[in-house]
C-alpha cells in the first residue's frame, strides 16, 4: 500500500471562474463615482444620483459577470439586482412618509398641552399672537383622540360580532349554497365600496331612522363597520377554513355538538389569526377622513358622547387644520397641529399592529414539552 | 360495558355514488374485529356509518340497517350525537386539541359538553383513562403541558385515551398505527389487546400481520374494480381468513398474490 503524498494546497479548482467576494463592493464604488460625474454635467441632486449609479450597478456587475463566469451566473445577478431594486423602490415612499411626519410632527407632539388639551376657545387671535411673539402654539388633540378612539370601538363592537358569525356561517354552515355564495360574492364588493359612500349610507339612513341631519359618533361607527364587517368577515373566514378538519371530526366523534365544537374547538385553534385579523380591520378603518366627515361632523371641543353632538377625530381634525387654518393669516401653528395629530395617528396605527401580533403570539397553539 | 354491532343490507352513499354495497356483519360484544382490504375498498368509509360519522361529510347518506344492541343507529328521531357518545372513535392521524392540555384533551368529551365534574372525579377519569391507554407514567408530571408537544406514538394513546373517557360501549379505530413507528405501533397493539376486556373494538388496518396479532374475527373487503361498490367478501375467525379462506380473492389478498 503506497501513501500519496497530499497535494500542494492550490486555488481550488471547484471555484475557478467565479468573481471574488468583494467585486459587488468595487463595482458599487465605481458606479457611484460614474454616477457622480454623470450627474456633476446635467446639474447634481440625490435622487439622480442614486438612480443613476443603481442602473450602472446593475450594467456593470452583470456585464463583469457574464465574462467571467457565464450566461446562468449573470442572469442570477440580473435578477438579485433587480429584486433588491423594487425592494428599495417600495420602501421609499414609506420611509418617506415616516421621515416626513416625523420631523413635521415631533415639534406639534412634544408642545406641552397637545395631548390633554381640546382646541375649545382657541382663536385665530392665539395662533397670530404665538407666529408673532414666539409663545407656545395653543390648543391640542385630545377630543380628536377621543373621538376616534371612541367611533373606532364602537364600530368594531358593531362589526366583529357581525363578521364572526357571518364567517362561521359561510364555513361551517354554508355548505356552498345559494345563500353562502351570494353572502361571499356581496362581502366581495363590500370590500370595494368607497369610504365616502359607505359615510353617505350611513347619514342618509340616520336621516330616515331618526331624522334630519343626525350628526354623531355613533353615526360614524355606522359608517366605519360597513367598511369593517367585510375585511373582519374575509379575515376570519380564512383563519376558520385553516383549522383542519381532523379536529372538528375529533369532537364530533366525542359526541360533541356542531356549535358546541365550533365554540370551543374551532374558534378557539383559530382566535389567534381571526384577533389579528380583527385589529388590522380597526388599523384600515381607523384613518378614514371622508365618512366621519359627513357623519360626525367635527369639533372642537370634547364630546364624551357618542350618541349625541358633533365629535371630532384625528383624521377628520388633520384635514380642518390643513384646510382651515385656526387663523387665516398664520396657518403655520395649524399646520404644526394637523403634523402632530397625524404622527399621534400612525402611532396609533402601530401601537395596534403591534397589538396584532401580540395578540396572534398570546393565542397561538402553544407546542411546548 | 359493551354492545354488539349487527349490520343489515347497508348501502353507503357518497351523493349518488354508491361507495359500499350490501354489507351484512355481526360483530359481538367485547371482541376485537379486523376490517382488511386493499386502498378504496370502503372500509374506512364503512368504518365510519358505525357511529353515524360518515354524514359529517356533505351529499354522504346511508342505507339499511345498523343495530347496536338491537337498536337502530338510522332509525327515525335518532339523535347522531347520541349514537357517537356509544361509539367512539380513533383517527388514522393522530388529531389531539392543540388549544388544549394534555389533561383538558382527555376531558375535551365531557368538558366540550359542558357537563359538570368535580375536580377530584375529574382527577380520577384523567388518571383511569391515561392508564387505560398505557400512556399514564409517560405524561403524569406534564398534564398540563399541550398535547401537541407529545411524540406521534403518545399523541396517538392520547387520543385513545380521549375516546375512552368518553366511556362509549364500541371504539372504532381507522387505521391508528399507519401514522406510528413499530414501536408505538407495539404499545397501541397491547392496548387494543386490553381494551377487548371492556369493550367492543372494530379496527380497519393495511397491515395483515396487525390483524392476526390484535383481532378475534376479520373481515375481508374488496372492490372489482375503479367506480364499482366496495363489498364484504368474507367475514371469520381470524385464523380462519389467514389460514384456510373460503374465497379466492381473499386467499389471494392474504397470501399476497392479489389481482
Amino acid at each position: 500500500m503506497t501513501v500519496t503524498a497530499p497535494v500542494a494546497r492550490k486555488r481550488s479548482a471547484l471555484t475557478k471562474g467565479q468573481l471574488p467576494a468583494f467585486a459587488p463592493y468595487i463595482v458599487l464604488a465605481v458606479a457611484l463615482v460614474l454616477g457622480a460625474a454623470i450627474l456633476a454635467l446635467i446639474g447634481f441632486n440625490a435622487f439622480g444620483w442614486g438612480l443613476v449609479s443603481a442602473i450602472l450597478f446593475t450594467i456593470g456587475l452583470v456585464g463583469w459577470s457574464a465574462a467571467v463566469e457565464g450566461g446562468r451566473k449573470a442572469s442570477d445577478k440580473l435578477a438579485t439586482c433587480l429584486i433588491v431594486g423594487s425592494f428599495l423602490v417600495a420602501l421609499l415612499p414609506l420611509v418617506s412618509v415616516i421621515w416626513t411626519v416625523l420631523v413635521n410632527g415631533i415639534p406639534g407632539i412634544i408642545t406641552p398641552g397637545f395631548l390633554t388639551t381640546s382646541m375649545n376657545g382657541v382663536t385665530g387671535a392665539f395662533d397670530n399672537k404665538s407666529v408673532e411673539e414666539g409663545t407656545k402654539v395653543l390648543g391640542g388633540v385630545y377630543h380628536a383622540l377621543l373621538g376616534t378612539v371612541q367611533i373606532t370601538l364602537l364600530a368594531t363592537v358593531i362589526s366583529v360580532p357581525v363578521g364572526l358569525l357571518t364567517a362561521i356561517y359561510l364555513v361551517e354552515y354554508g355548505n356552498d349554497r345559494v345563500l353562502a355564495r351570494a353572502i361571499t360574492f356581496f362581502v366581495d364588493v363590500m370590500t370595494g365600496i368607497p369610504s365616502i359612500v359607505a359615510g353617505l349610507f350611513a347619514a342618509a339612513f340616520f336621516f330616515v331612522v331618526v331624522g334630519p341631519g343626525t350628526k354623531t359618533g355613533a353615526v360614524a361607527a355606522v359608517a366605519l363597520s360597513v367598511l369593517m364587517i367585510p375585511v373582519v368577515v374575509r379575515s376570519s373566514e380564512e383563519m376558520l377554513k385553516i383549522v383542519p378538519n381532523e379536529l372538528r371530526e375529533a369532537a364530533y366523534a366525542l359526541g360533541v355538538r356542531k356549535w358546541r365544537a365550533i365554540l370551543k374547538v374551532v374558534i378557539p385553534t383559530a382566535i389567534s389569526g381571526i384577533a389579528s385579523g380583527v385589529t388590522l380591520a380597526i388599523a384600515r378603518v381607523i384613518g378614514e377622513t371622508a365618512p366621519i366627515l359627513v357623519t360626525a361632523g367635527f369639533a372642537t371641543s370634547i364630546n364624551n358622547n357618542v350618541f349625541g353632538g358633533w365629535m371630532a377625530s384625528l383624521p377628520t381634525f388633520i384635514y380642518t387644520q390643513i384646510l382651515n387654518p385656526t387663523s387665516p393669516s398664520n396657518p403655520d401653528p395649524s399646520s404644526q397641529r394637523a403634523w402632530g395629530a397625524a404622527l399621534v395617528l400612525i402611532i396609533l396605527v402601530m401601537l395596534l399592529n403591534l397589538g396584532a401580533r401580540l395578540i396572534a403570539r398570546i393565542f397561538a397553539p402553544k407546542a411546548g414539552r | 360495558m359493551s354492545k354488539r354491532i349487527d349490520v343489515k343490507d347497508l348501502n353507503v352513499y357518497y351523493g349518488s355514488f354508491l361507495a359500499v354495497e350490501g354489507v351484512n356483519i355481526n360483530i359481538e360484544a367485547k371482541s376485537v374485529t379486523a376490517f382488511i382490504g386493499p386502498s378504496g375498498c370502503g372500509k374506512s368509509t364503512f368504518l365510519r356509518t358505525l357511529n353515524r360519522m360518515h354524514e359529517v361529510l356533505p351529499g354522504a347518506r346511508v342505507e339499511g340497517e345498523v343495530l347496536l344492541d338491537g337498536d337502530n343507529l338510522y332509525g327515525p328521531g335518532v339523535d347522531p350525537v347520541t349514537v357517537r357518545t356509544q361509539v367512539g372513535m380513533v383517527f388514522q392521524r393522530p388529531n389531539p386539541f392543540p388549544t388544549m392540555s394534555i389533561r383538558d384533551n382527555v376531558l375535551a368529551g365531557v368538558k366540550l359538553n359542558n357537563k359538570k365534574i368535580s375536580k377530584g372525579a375529574a382527577d380520577a377519569l384523567v388518571e383511569k383513562s391515561l392508564r387505560g391507554a398505557n400512556l399514564w407514567n409517560e405524561v403524569k408530571d406534564r398534564l398540563e403541558k399541550p398535547g401537541s408537544g407529545l411524540s406521534g406514538g403518545q399523541q396517538q394513546r392520547l387520543c385513545i385515551a380521549r375516546a375512552i373517557a368518553v366511556e362509549p360501549q364500541v371504539i372504532l379505530m381507522d387505521e391508528p398505527c399507519s401514522a406510528l413507528d413499530p414501536i408505538s405501533t407495539l404499545a397501541v397493539e397491547d392496548l387494543i389487546n386490553e381494551l377487548k376486556d371492556e369493550y367492543t373494538v372494530v379496527i380497519v388496518t393495511h397491515n395483515m400481520q396487525q390483524a392476526a396479532r390484535v383481532s378475534d374475527k376479520t373481515a375481508f373487503f374488496n372492490i372489482a374494480g375503479t367506480g364499482k361498490p366496495g363489498k364484504l367478501i368474507e367475514f371469520a375467525d381470524t385464523t380462519t381468513i389467514f389460514n384456510n379462506p373460503s374465497q379466492k380473492a381473499t386467499e389471494d389478498y392474504v397470501s399476497g398474490r392479489f389481482g
